[in-house]
């Protein structure tokens, strides 16, 4: 089957004519199949809604238990046939509950990848490669500018500025499914284990993920005590980067603003943003994530979705891989 | 790696970047001066005041080099989307260590700059080349780990341009991106990182607890890496000589005052002259060396090659800088929207020297021949200015002309009625005032004139930075245009100051509580003639504009009151404004 008539993009996102069904539609749908539980892949609102127990379960934590008309958990690597569509679920490293999804059908595979990182993360399962014919991948960090550096050293550097400045509250801006709970997971991994505040739109996920085994340490809400302005002084406080705009925000003394994001390897950007101590850490891909899994899938074809579509497709054509942009439209950059 | 010395500067420039405070960037210079030896030191210094210059360095090279290792239309996306050369090179820099392998993923250890180069792959065309493992040394090439600022500089200011060029690129593989940037902003200059040479130069007063006048009067003596500079600084040496011809004297500065304040003192000892508002400069030549400082005592001679050509006397003088034709004798100075066509500018064209001449009003003579005459009361060095400017070419020098006044109550109506709209008030000089550097109490005063005002509405609002990065604290607000029965707001301009800290919040509440529309960290607010925030806005002078819609473009804008009890159709027409114009 030629792989445009398996899966192509419209208006309400990426569907799959023989099978009748989407793939992170951007719009109510009758069928949708669901990468992740981050708000512009996971809506609410589809009659039918296949997903990952973990995503299915995060959707229900953010919209309500109606979130859709009906639900079918997806096991990861257990092949399911919708309308002679052969679909399988398999780990994307992104987030909790995140997978990719291969359709198979005409002896063409195509995997949509969402969002997919590759580097080990202690709060979800690791990426694994799926051999296709056609790989959909993100470009969030799509230019050759964006390497990641290890998380160790990243969260290091965050320990090392609380211990010099103890007068301080360190304001750590995470996203709030997923970059919040990997970066208290990583922060207790490196041996520290004082209580950690969080905002409260963060509390329904970070209990969720508890729930799930993965070890957050103590954690206390950020609300503040009449009188004791200074309880939060030598604190880390995480929370949305959102909510560093809020007034939420004037609650702590003379905080040192930090952002997890794999922005921050640009200064201009970190500066922009008014932010002190940038973090270099994401839950997507960075350039040489990017390029070797288009290579380790075998892919003859690539199609690449938002991002920076335009420098990824260029480095398929040096690699002589055939690409072009997916132009669906919804995805946010990297919403941190 | 580790390439020890590049480090601190490295970790100073980053940290520099991402201060938003002004006293902490001081200290982080000041440890920095402190921990740092000669004459590394020095050459750190002058790089961030832009002072330090390597000929066989251009930016144009540096793209070469990185163009020759990635594919240029991969590197042209990723500087489109940095913004900054050095930055964008630092980042994508594809140094050996990282050279793809055929390990797997972790520890970032692969790397394929436009090139799927692992596995036997042909490395497509654009693609990087490994460079010859055995290749023979190059002179003044560093072999180790440790690379001192000093050696960079002075091995590249004796080498050639074939070699500078290979040297850097054998530095960009040994270097981490925090070095790579350091490196590269060294040697390149254009920092962008917030700091000015007059920031600088406070920090060494700081470090050496000294008046900051002082090392503006000796700076364009010393010589690079400023190694008896330090020495002074350090308590360990003399104060240097200022060796230099022509060099620059600190200025003397004006306290503002208001007819309360000037109750105090009697008339008859003052005199008067008007405040233009060009800018303030220092022009000096002496034996064949003529130079124009700003008041700070940057040296801006470069932009204004038509007054430096005009410089032909012994002497220095205190003025203002303005732009202007002569015409029947005299001197007609134009608006500050055409100074402003001359400012900021490293190379001039011939055409916007003859369309907006450059000349200077002096105030002031500070030497004449080998005279200092800072030691002598005003009105005779205003004696001795009257007949030094008078040997001066008439289209390039003229005198700012004293105001004759009785009373304080003259100079307080005179300062609101200038007879050119290039004028902001009045100045005030003791007739015995001695010359000395900075703002002493009483010998000087400026008594500006009152600011305009208008009522706009607030249209956006901008979140701060720093401490208001919680709060919208920067305002654009907007005057009625349009038919009378159907106005429509035009944006006239922009403040982020004059309000108190309630009063921020009190602005803050009524963004957050009449949102229309939210870009980023902007905010548009409900502005309708019946509904909205009136602001009173005060400006020093309106300028026409071709890049604001409105046509016009305030100086100075702040926010004078807020105007809760007024509606916002009663606000400000943009005709009222136009009618200002001069």
């Amino acid at each position: 089957m030629k792989p445009d008539k398996l899966l192509h993009p419209t208006d309400k996102g990426l569907y799959c004519p023989p099978g009748d069904f989407f793939i992170d539609p951007v719009k109510p749908v009758d069928r949708a199949l669901i990468t992740h539980g981050h708000a512009d892949h996971a809506r609410a609102g589809h009659a039918h809604v296949m997903a990952t127990r973990e995503t299915l379960d995060i959707m229900g934590i953010r919209y309500g238990e109606n979130f859709a008309g009906a639900t079918q958990e997806a096991t990861l690597g257990k092949a399911v046939t919708i309308n002679g569509v052969t679909v399988s679920f398999h780990p994307a490293g992104h987030v909790l509950g995140s997978a990719q999804i291969a359709v198979e059908a005409g002896g063409t595979r195509i995997v949509a990848s969402g969002d997919y990182k590759r580097r080990a993360d202690p709060t979800c399962a690791g990426f694994e490669v799926v051999p296709c014919d056609v790989f959909i991948t993100e470009a969030t960090f799509g230019l050759p500018v964006f390497i990641h550096p290890d998380d160790g050293g990243e969260i290091a550097r965050l320990l090392d500025s609380v211990a010099r400045f103890p007068e301080r509250a360190h304001l750590v801006g995470a996203y709030a499914l997923g970059k919040a709970q990997r970066v208290i997971a990583l922060i207790r991994k490196a041996g520290y284990a004082e209580t950690i505040f969080i905002h409260g739109a963060m509390e329904k996920l970070c209990t969720y993920y508890r729930r799930q085994g993965i070890d957050l340490g103590p954690l206390a809400p950020a609300t503040i005590d009449k009188g004791a302005r200074d309880q939060f002084a030598g604190k880390i406080i995480v929370g949305p980067p959102s909510a560093f705009a809020d007034k939420w925000a004037r609650r702590f003394p003379d905080p040192v603003a930090c952002f997890a994001s794999g922005w921050m390897r640009v200064r201009q950007r970190a500066k922009q943003r008014g932010v002190e101590l940038p973090l270099i850490l994401s839950d997507h891909s960075d350039w040489d994530e990017l390029t070797q899994t288009i290579r380790d899938t075998g892919a003859s074809e690539v199609w690449v979705t938002h991002g920076r579509e335009e420098a990824l497709v260029r480095w398929c054509e040096l690699s002589q891989i055939r690409a072009k942009p997916l132009n669906l439209v919804g995805y946010e950059d990297e919403a941190e | 790696m580790g390439v020890i010395a590049m480090k601190p500067f490295a970790a100073l420039l980053d940290a520099l970047v991402l201060t938003p405070s002004r006293n902490a960037k001081l200290r982080l210079i000041v440890d920095y001066i402190a921990a740092t030896p000669d004459p590394d030191r020095g050459y750190a210094i002058a790089a961030i005041t832009r002072d330090l210059d390597i000929p066989s360095v251009k930016p144009a090279m540096i793209r070469a080099l990185v163009e020759a290792r990635v594919d240029p239309v991969l590197f042209g996306y990723s500087y489109d989307f940095v913004g900054d050369l050095a930055e964008t090179v630092s980042l994508i820099w594809p140094a050996e260590e990282e050279r793809p392998s055929p390990s797997p993923l972790r520890g970032g250890s692969m790397r394929s700059v436009g090139v799927g180069v692992s596995d036997g792959e042909e490395p497509p065309p654009g693609s990087a080349h490994l460079r010859d493992p055995h290749r023979p040394p190059l002179k003044g090439e560093v072999k180790n780990a440790d690379l001192p600022l000093a050696t960079i500089v002075e091995t590249l200011q004796i080498s050639s341009r074939s070699d500078g060029p290979r040297l850097v690129e054998r530095w960009l593989d040994a270097l981490d991106p925090p070095g790579r940037y350091a490196l590269l902003k060294l040697i390149t200059g254009g920092m962008r990182i917030g700091v000015s040479s007059r920031l600088v130069k406070q920090a060494l007063a700081d470090f050496g607890g000294k008046d900051v006048t002082e090392i503006e009067e000796l700076w364009h003596g010393l010589a690079i890496p400023y190694t008896n500079l330090f020495a002074w600084l350090d308590g360990t040496g003399p104060k240097p000589e200022s060796a230099a011809a022509a060099p620059f004297r600190p200025v003397m500065l004006a306290n503002p005052a208001d007819t309360e304040d000037l109750a105090r003192y009697d008339p008859a000892d003052y005199c008067a002259e008007w405040k233009w508002d060009g800018i303030r400069v220092q022009a000096t030549a002496e034996k064949g060396v003529a130079r124009i400082y700003s008041r700070t005592g940057d040296d801006i001679s470069r932009s204004f090659p038509d007054l430096l050509a005009a410089m032909d006397f012994e002497g220095s003088i205190d003025g203002e800088l303005l732009v202007g034709h002569f015409e029947d004798g005299a001197i007609r100075p134009g608006t500050f929207g055409d100074l402003q066509q001359r400012l900021n500018r490293k190379t001039v064209s011939a055409k916007q020297q003859a369309k907006f001449p450059a000349f200077v009003r002096a105030y002031d003579l500070l030497q004449e021949g080998g005279d200092d005459l800072r030691p002598l009361p005003f009105e005779t060095r205003r004696a001795r200015l009257e007949a030094f400017v008078a040997t001066l070419p008439a289209d390039r020098f003229d005198l700012s002309p004293l105001v004759p006044f009785k009373i304080w109550e003259e100079v307080a109506a005179k300062r609101n009625a200038p007879p050119a709209p290039i004028i902001e008030g009045l100045m005030l000089k003791r007739r015995d005032s001695i010359y000395v550097p900075g703002r002493p109490k009483g010998p000087w005063f400026k008594f500006k004139r009152d600011p305009f005002l208008i009522d706009a509405v607030l249209m956006y609002a901008q979140r701060g930075h720093g401490k208001r990065s919680s709060f919208y604290s920067d305002y654009t607000f907007g005057v009625w245009t349009g038919e009378a029965d159907d106005p429509a707001l035009v944006p006239v301009g922009k403040a982020y100051f004059g309000f108190t800290d309630e009063e921020l919040k009190q602005i803050d509440k009524f963004v957050r509580d009449n949102t229309v529309e939210r870009f980023g960290p902007v905010r548009s607010v409900r502005a309708e003639p019946d509904h909205g925030l009136v602001l009173e806005v005060a400006f020093e002078g309106l300028n026409r504009s071709t890049r604001h819609k409105s046509g016009v473009a305030m100086r100075f804008p702040r926010i004078s009151r807020l105007r809760w009890d007024k509606p916002p159709f009663e606000a400000d027409r943009l005709e009222t404004l136009e009618a200002m114009l001069d």
